[in-house]
């Protein structure tokens, strides 16, 4: 892809005039960093920190049998939410295996709002239009057009929100949403996350996105909120576990196979993938998606080479020095028989085995 | 952004110091703003070889791993032993404590790189 073919977020005028460093990620011109990924995740892990992330894709399914569309193509149990509530869950393929994970909102019976992740955002609109055949009175619409996305993370997250929002961020639990205003903006305030912090991702106005973004950046100045970049976004997520489309998880992977068995559920009836997963839930799963820590020097990098015993075992799906635990670590897939806390397995690092060790998973949970 | 004019430097953005017969070697401002926060750094053991324009090295930052060219041939004969625990020097301190290998050089090793003058110059053809 061509630079000029890429997508800007309305809040690329702020990123440049913030000094971010602006790379191309899926589709979109967007800041990998401004002062730098370790400072800007210790902002989010000890204070505050800022991201937009418009990039993300939003999807409305609307329509008398949209609870029933949502239930078919996705593989947790949507009719346990109410309105107000949200979804961690898996859009999936007739084989078990990811076509994306993403967020399911339930704004009301008859309309459930998507999140799924910007690289992903057309194959899932396809795909969900495709399986619309089957089903009438269910829309589907696009509508990551008409939504900015500003993601506000960390500890301080609620003390440095509430001041631009009358709605009282405390009763707003982990995992629901409100709609409100936002500095005096219409907006969806969920406390949801990619950070394995406190905080919350607020939906608006394009339009309203640079007013509230450098609101934020003011009112937030005593508590030292930072505009923080993708970089940081991926140590975080990664130092918590939670996986990466693309990385740890994609269509060739089940959700029991990435550890993810919690969002899948087979009683609630028929979905895509349903029958590969219930066999594969009686059966067995074959490999498994684990944490190492590096025990030899070296940083593990995806795609690099999981050794066990003389033979290649798995490979890296993620892997990075985590700034929070101050040591080199991963996640890959291996064998089941390998998956054993203290296993120990080799990380082929250009050209070089380095000795490594299973460890549990998340690395990073926070104090609550 | 102003080079020291003290050493010489190379189109891949790594520098060389000459004192005697050693030079002293290691990445430039530009090269420690481009990669970012350093994490860890993979070095030649003393008594390598290394050629002037091969890969050396490895630098990694958060987010990737980048080489490291030696600017000068020679043989290595000591390597910043710091930069084991505090690899963050290399993005503090590029032209000083953030330093890399020291190589034993032959006569006229740095004549091929640019002078400071040149290598600003360069940055800026390049766009920088």
């Amino acid at each position: 892809m061509t630079r000029h073919e890429l997508l800007r977020t309305p809040l690329y005028d702020c990123h440049v005039e913030a000094g971010g460093r602006i790379v191309p990620f899926a589709g979109f011109e967007m800041p990998v960093q401004y002062v730098g990924v370790i400072e800007e995740h210790h902002a989010v892990r000890k204070a505050v920190g800022l991201f937009d992330v418009s990039h993300m894709g939003e999807i409305d399914i609307v329509g008398r049998r949209a609870l029933e569309f949502v239930q078919h193509v996705t593989c947790n149990d949507a009719s346990k939410l109410v309105a107000g509530r949200a979804q961690y869950s898996g859009l999936m393929t007739r084989r078990g295996t990811f076509v994306d994970d993403l967020l399911v909102h339930k704004i009301s019976d008859e309309h459930y709002f998507l999140v799924v992740n910007a690289a992903n955002k057309d194959k899932d609109y396809a795909y969900l239009c495709a399986q619309t055949e089957e089903f009438d009175h269910v829309e589907v619409i696009d509508r990551s057009a008409d939504y900015a996305q500003i993601a506000v993370q960390g500890p301080l997250a609620q003390q440095v929100l509430q001041r631009l929002t009358p709605v009282p961020l405390a009763d707003i639990k982990y995992y629901r949403f409100v709609e409100g205003k936002v500095d005096g903006e219409p907006a969806i305030i969920a406390r949801t996350g990619y950070t394995g912090e406190d905080g919350f991702e607020v939906y608006l106005d394009p339009t309203a996105a640079p007013g509230l973004w450098h609101r934020l950046l003011e009112v937030g100045r005593p508590e030292g909120i930072m505009p923080c970049g993708l970089g940081c976004r991926d140590t975080l997520r990664f130092e918590a576990c939670m996986p990466l489309y693309g990385n740890d998880i994609d269509d060739t992977t089940t959700p029991f196979e990435a550890g993810l068995g919690w969002i899948v559920k087979l009683d609630k009836g028929a979905f895509l993938g349903h029958d590969v997963l219930a066999r594969q839930h009686a059966e067995g799963i074959r490999r498994k998606l684990v944490g190492f820590a590096m025990t030899g020097r070296g940083i593990a990098r995806h795609g690099y080479p999981i050794w066990h015993g003389g033979k290649p075992v798995g490979t890296v799906t993620s892997g990075s020095h985590a700034p929070t635990l101050g040591r080199a670590l991963g996640m890959g897939y291996v064998p089941v028989e390998l998956a054993a806390t203290g296993t120990h397995i080799e990380i082929e690092i250009r050209g070089q085995k380095v000795a490594a060790e299973i460890v549990e998973m998340p690395f990073y949970r926070r104090a609550r | 952004m102003a080079q020291p004019t003290d050493r010489k430097y190379s189109r891949t953005h790594e520098w060389a110091m000459l004192a005697g017969d050693v030079a002293t070697v290691g990445i430039t401002q530009f090269a420690q703003e481009q990669l970012g926060d350093v994490v860890f750094v993979e070095l030649p053991a003393a008594g390598t070889a290394v050629e002037a324009g091969k890969a050396c090295g490895n630098i990694e930052s958060v987010k990737a791993v980048s080489e490291v060219f030696s600017p000068v041939s020679g043989e290595v004969i000591e390597v910043n032993g710091e930069l084991e625990a505090h690899p963050e020097l290399v993005n503090k301190e590029p032209f000083g404590g953030g330093w890399l290998i020291r190589v034993r050089v032959g006569a006229g090793a740095l004549d091929h790189l640019l002078d400071a003058a040149a290598y600003e110059a360069f940055l800026a053809e390049e766009g920088h």
